[in-house]
């Protein structure tokens, strides 16, 4: 792996003063060249490296859950670990796969889009990357334990996490700790880099968009890891210290646990997607060879999204015993939250209207993240529905929303910005035969499989139930055999990534015809060290 | 200070707030259920009658449920599960505590109100809930309820239910209980 990747040039020049890089005379080689480097590309490479091992570890655990809904009835596993198996699937994906997967775009792509020799702290964006196989280390290995791993959703409320866990929840606690510290750093590295390491002459509404998008979810990451923290220390005090912030018994209160959770929690659901916001909107200019309609009000509509992600928590407890007036509040900020998403949905269609579109993989990508992220916001919008959410609450209907805005949202945008990438990371262009191959299979397998999941939950399917009434079963069948087609075109995406670094048509340094930012002004691949001299950027005007 | 470091320190400032705050939202979530009577939380500590004519012209239904398990081996039984009652009226009602295992212990029944705006209209003059229970190895205990709901109950208010869940106390926890000072003086 190590040899195919752009070596470090024998000879630093003076340029990057004050990097971390520069202290070394050669850089060490094997193994401890990636423990030790401070180089932002190659972090980046780690942590997109983590989060596709991550992502298959995850799917496993989906796939041992879709055999078991295959058909009603026990088969392959006890209900104690199918529930270990949904709470891993959901976390590991979560907080290993998607997660990472944006910070290390960000890690590669962020100091290249704005002309930066590297990260403004590159230590600590080393210490962040390795956090986080420590972190995840910790939490799966709570599988081993007796007892078994985390059993009670990746939500983990209160008193199920507390009262009623098993023994390993204490690895869970610390590993949730360690992955939240690693994105809390990541996040300050991200926001020092953005503000100060811009070029000369680039403002920050000329920055590109996933620039932007990246900078509103590190400031989210800042102002809601803390309270996640918070909340998993609560909990440890609860188990081991004898409190009773979660416990009614002591006077506490197990719905508080929710309101903090969730405090945390939709902030974090719009952390999985505004990065993906970023990346489409970079490619679909690219691939419609015209300029983004609307750029201002697409910076304007994911601060609106972030700011109004605080005032809308409540919208996943709307079955607790909310008073009416909260309910209210709650489903209209969260209806609210449909016009700047509206607003970035009508800007990308315009940017395609009458451009000259042509169809590489990554732009295939891209056009299924808009079409199925809106079903996935419209299923959101039905949930914000308080009275008709009581029909829909827990049950598959909510898994069918939130799979279509994580699965071909966030994960379509990440393999999107992969594609799209690539030929700038390796030097070659993605095979686009194979390209082609998992982007249909990828596209016709999560519809077969979530799709589905609208039917069983509105009939009244539960969530998280390792078995189900007869009534379900071809809803589930179907859910489950599309459930393995996704997971098993997934090796195309690995084959797709290992063919290009190995070799494929050489890419010249602007490798897409349309793309204009300034990451293209930069060799391809790109060599380790670039903009030691800043560029000066010329601002063009937005259309 | 380098614009590195200056923006490095303003975002740690955030991240400590937003811990605290993270542990500030405890109290004030308390506070602001106290305020508003929601979530079922009632006040634990004896309030005064409200001296009112009785309202004859309606009647509430007033619930009382009872719940025990939790890990604790008690049975808690109403005399009445079920009352009809005016506002303003002040009823008394009798509950009855055993200890059904072979060991002395401490329990208290954490009481809950809904719907949440009963809440602030739910005055009880003496309860059990608002202190610990000892109980000897099969002992009964009976304590009475005093309760009255005011007149200014809303009107769309037909029912009340009161849940009483039996919750164990560890007896090294028995100072633990910082929502209700008033408890630790019956000790």
């Amino acid at each position: 792996m190590a040899s195919k990747l752009p070596k470090p040039p024998f000879e630093h020049s003076a340029g990057g003063a004050g990097l971390a890089a520069d202290t070394h005379a050669t850089p060490p080689k094997g193994i401890l060249r990636w423990l030790l480097t401070t180089n932002h590309k190659e972090i980046g490479s780690l942590y997109l490296i983590f989060s596709l091992i991550m992502f298959f570890i995850g799917g496993i655990f989906a796939l041992v859950v879709r055999l078991e809904l295959f058909q009603p009835g026990l088969q392959f596993v006890d209900p104690e670990f199918f529930n270990q198996m949904t709470t891993l699937h959901g976390l590991i994906m979560v907080f290993a796969a998607v997660m990472p997967a944006f910070t290390g775009l960000a890690n590669w792509m962020i100091p290249l889009q704005i002309g930066a020799p590297d990260m403004a702290l590159p230590r600590l964006n080393n210490f962040s990357f390795w956090l986080l196989p420590v972190a995840f280390t910790l939490l799966l290995s709570t599988l081993l334990m007796p007892g078994g791993g985390p059993n009670f959703g990746w939500t983990f409320y209160a008193p199920l996490s507390t009262t009623y866990a098993p023994p390993s929840t204490t690895f869970f606690i610390l590993g949730m700790h360690l992955a939240g510290i690693s994105s809390i750093l990541g996040a300050i590295n991200i926001i020092a880099t953005i503000l100060n390491l811009r070029a000369p002459g680039m403002r920050m509404m000329d920055m590109p968009l996933f620039v932007w998008t990246w900078l509103i979810t590190a400031f989210l990451l800042i102002a809601v890891m803390p309270v996640l923290a918070g909340v998993i220390t609560m909990m440890l005090l609860d188990i081991n210290f004898g409190t009773s912030f979660f416990d009614a018994a002591g006077g506490g209160d197990p719905v508080l646990f929710q309101h903090l959770f969730w405090f945390f929690g939709h902030p974090e659901v719009y952390i999985m997607i505004l990065p993906a916001f970023g990346i489409v909107s970079a490619i679909i200019p690219t691939f419609a060879r015209k300029p983004l309609f609307g750029y201002a009000s697409m910076v304007y509509a994911t601060a609106s999204i972030a700011i109004l992600s605080f005032l809308v928590w409540a919208h996943h407890m709307f079955v607790v015993g909310l008073p009416l007036v909260a309910e209210l509040f709650f489903m209209y900020t969260t209806m609210l939250i449909a016009v700047p998403t509206g607003v970035k949905v009508f800007n990308w269609i315009t940017t395609l209207f009458q451009g000259s579109i042509t169809f590489e993989t990554p732009m295939l990508f891209a056009l299924a993240f808009v079409v199925l992220f809106t079903i996935g916001g419209f299923s959101g919008l039905m949930l914000a529905i308080a009275p008709a959410d009581f029909q829909y609450h827990d049950t598959y209907f909510v898994v069918a929303h939130f799979h279509y805005v994580l699965v071909p949202g966030a994960i379509f945008s990440i393999m999107a910005g992969a594609y799209y990438w690539l030929p700038k990371w390796t030097g070659h262009y993605p095979s686009e035969v194979l390209g082609r191959w998992h982007f249909w299979l990828s596209v016709i397998g999560v519809n077969l499989t979530f799709f589905p999941m609208h039917f069983s939950g509105l009939a009244g399917m539960p969530r998280r139930i390792p078995d189900y009434a007869l009534q379900f079963a071809d809803f589930n069948l179907v859910s489950s055999l599309g459930a393995f087609l996704f997971g098993l075109s997934q090796l195309l995406f690995v084959a797709v990534i290992v063919k290009c670094v190995r070799g494929g048509e050489k890419a010249p340094a602007k490798a897409w015809e349309g793309a204009q930012d300034l990451e293209w002004s930069v060799p391809s691949p790109a060599p380790l060290h670039t903009f030691e001299t800043p560029p000066h950027v010329i601002p063009q005007p937005h259309p | 200070m380098s614009p590195v470091q200056r923006t490095v320190s303003r975002t740690l400032v955030v991240l400590v707030a937003m811990f605290g705050f993270a542990f500030a939202l405890v109290p004030l979530y308390d506070v602001f259920c106290r305020l508003t009577g929601l979530n079922g939380k009632v006040d634990t500590s004896a309030q005064a009658l409200m001296h009112e004519a009785v309202d004859d012209s309606r009647y509430v239904t007033v619930q009382l449920v009872t719940r025990s398990g939790s890990g604790l081996p008690w049975r808690l039984e109403v005399a009445q599960r079920q009352l009809r009652m005016h506002p303003g009226q002040v009823v008394e009602v009798d509950f009855t505590f055993v200890n059904q295992s072979e060991t002395p212990q401490w329990g208290r029944a954490v009481p809950s109100v809904s719907p949440s705006n009963a809440n602030r209209h739910l005055r009880k003059v003496s309860c059990f809930c608002f202190e610990e229970q000892r109980l000897a190895a099969g002992e009964r205990l009976e304590v009475p309820l005093v309760f009255q709901l005011t007149r200014d109950l809303p009107a769309e208010v037909h029912t009340v239910t009161l849940v009483y869940t039996l919750y164990p106390v560890e007896p090294g926890a028995l100072a633990l209980t910082p929502r209700a000072p008033d408890a630790l003086d019956a000790i």
